[in-house]
């Protein structure tokens, strides 16, 4: 697609955009693929001491641990987000925070945060699931697609 | 006066008779704090929010400028300057306080030299007989426009950089002691189709480099003329690409003696990726560090080269872009 785009482009910029790739710094994808590895494993590590927690304190099962885990998950960030400490966190792993349930939360709480100062309503309230907003809307809407697919097969498909 | 095609020197000599520098905690810890004026320890300055914490960097650096020197503040003709954020509402609030007959500006993070150029053309040709001519930035209020919320924990590429907080001003005057503005180069809008608003550094290098070489065109002078040409933010990598592209160009230059505001600001060691951006980059670097170098003798002749990457979030989310600038400006002693 990179290059479909170039050949629309003259000659001279084309020409720089070759020069400057050469002298950019790239993102050093193995070592941002390995700290994600493991910082995003801690992660989960944790969840499953909590998830443990609570089942072996709480009298919850395997399938119930999983709400009030996430729940507690998402507290913890709430407050590493708010004491400045997430986004350090981020830089570092990248992938390793982003994709896991506290990665979601950040995104929530970071934009509830910033648009604070614009009032509860249109500052809070609309601007919180600004970045959040895409994963609840596609979420949403595979999961419709995968539902569609799986009723076609079963009802007709004979599956 | 015109010379050459887009250069003006200016044979009235207006003066840099005093300079107003303010920075934030990040600056303070950085490589050049002790040519600040008043350096914060608190991001938000005790304001309600990001972009008022950024009026009063502003309104601080006029303030100091002004006090430095015997000029009152009814005395001063216009107030010149220009931010990044929308409409730039924080420095007009700046010119209510001030209270001042007041250009706006925007050329993003050239601002800085575009203000000082303009300033210095009014006051060569007697239409004032002082100006105060600066510009602010502030890194959590770019970040929030330009970015993430300022607590989201994105990773970014190593060509990212960090926006200065900070606010530099220079009160300019017909005569009196201080630094000559000598001369300054009013740059052409480049676009070399760099779309990636992480990578400013490669995307505002070809304007400098575009500006440097009409400069010195226009005045018929070679790079060595100068003690010193700092680009403005261009980071590690623009400035490593113009250097690259300058030579290219033929214009052999001492690496020494070419040197970036955005690489001057920080230590090696504080999290800014590829060097520091903003538009009070190179104003308090240059009116802070560079002007205090001069009047202690170090330095006689600089070219400021301020450089601007002129894009919005929505030019950028509809895939244009980033269209960049740079002015010159030429600073003697």
């Amino acid at each position: 697609m990179a290059d479909k785009k170039k050949k629309n482009l003259p000659p001279d910029v084309q020409e720089y955009q070759t020069f400057q790739q050469q002298r950019e710094v790239k993102r050093p994808v193995l070592k941002n693929c390995l700290k994600a590895f493991f910082v995003g494993g801690f992660i989960c590590f944790i969840g499953q001491l909590i998830s443990t927690f609570y089942m072996y304190f709480f009298h919850f099962t395997e399938q119930t641990a999983g709400n009030p885990t996430v729940a507690t998950l998402i507290f913890i960030t709430m407050l590493l987000t708010g004491f400045g400490v997430y986004d350090r966190i981020g830089q570092f792993a990248g992938a390793g925070s982003a994709v896991p349930v506290t990665g979601f939360g950040n995104a929530v709480i970071s934009s509830a945060i910033e648009h604070r100062t614009e009032g509860f309503i249109l500052g809070v309230g609309t601007n919180m699931l600004k970045l959040a907003g895409p994963v609840i809307v596609y979420g949403v809407f595979s999961a419709f697609v995968v539902a569609l697919i799986k009723t076609i097969l079963v009802q007709w498909g004979g599956l | 006066m015109l010379q050459g095609h887009q250069t003006w020197v200016f044979a009235n000599r207006p003066v840099i008779i005093s300079t107003g520098t303010v920075g934030g905690p990040f600056e303070a810890n950085g490589n050049i704090p002790k040519d600040f004026d008043i350096l914060h320890d608190d991001m938000w300055l005790g304001q309600a929010s990001f972009e008022k914490a950024q009026q009063t960097l502003m309104e601080e650096a006029c303030q100091i400028a002004l006090k430095k020197t015997s000029i009152e503040k009814e005395q001063v003709q216009f107030f010149m300057s220009g931010d990044l954020i929308y409409q730039i509402t924080p420095t007009n609030f700046a010119a209510k306080t001030l209270g001042l007959p007041f250009f706006g500006l925007f050329n993003a993070c050239a601002t800085s030299m575009e203000s000082l150029a303009l300033a210095a053309m009014i006051i060569n040709n007697k239409g004032a007989n002082y100006i105060l001519s600066g510009t602010a930035s502030h890194n959590a209020s770019a970040e929030r426009q330009f970015r993430y919320p300022t607590e989201y924990g994105g990773q970014k590429p190593p060509t990212a950089q960090w926006t200065v907080t900070g606010a530099g001003c220079s009160l300019v005057a017909k005569q009196g002691t201080g630094p000559v503005i000598t001369s300054a180069t009013i740059g052409k809008v480049i676009d070399m189709g760099i779309t990636d608003p992480f990578n400013m550094g490669a995307a505002m290098a070809p304007a400098a480099v575009d500006t440097i070489e009409k400069h010195l065109q226009d005045r018929n002078i070679s790079p060595d003329y100068y003690d010193l040409i700092a680009t403005g933010d261009l980071g590690h990598i623009g400035r490593e690409i113009s250097y690259d592209l300058l030579v290219d160009r033929g214009l052999s230059l001492d690496e020494e003696r070419y040197v970036d505001c955005g690489l001057i600001i920080y230590r090696e060691g504080q999290p800014v990726l590829a060097g520091a951006s903003g538009s009070a980059c190179s104003a308090v670097v240059t009116y802070g560090h560079l002007l205090n170098r001069m009047k202690a003798g170090e330095l006689k002749r600089i070219l400021i080269v301020a450089t601007g990457a002129l894009h919005s979030p929505m030019s950028i989310q509809q895939n244009d872009p980033i269209p960049c600038i740079a002015h010159a400006v030429s600073i003697e002693i």
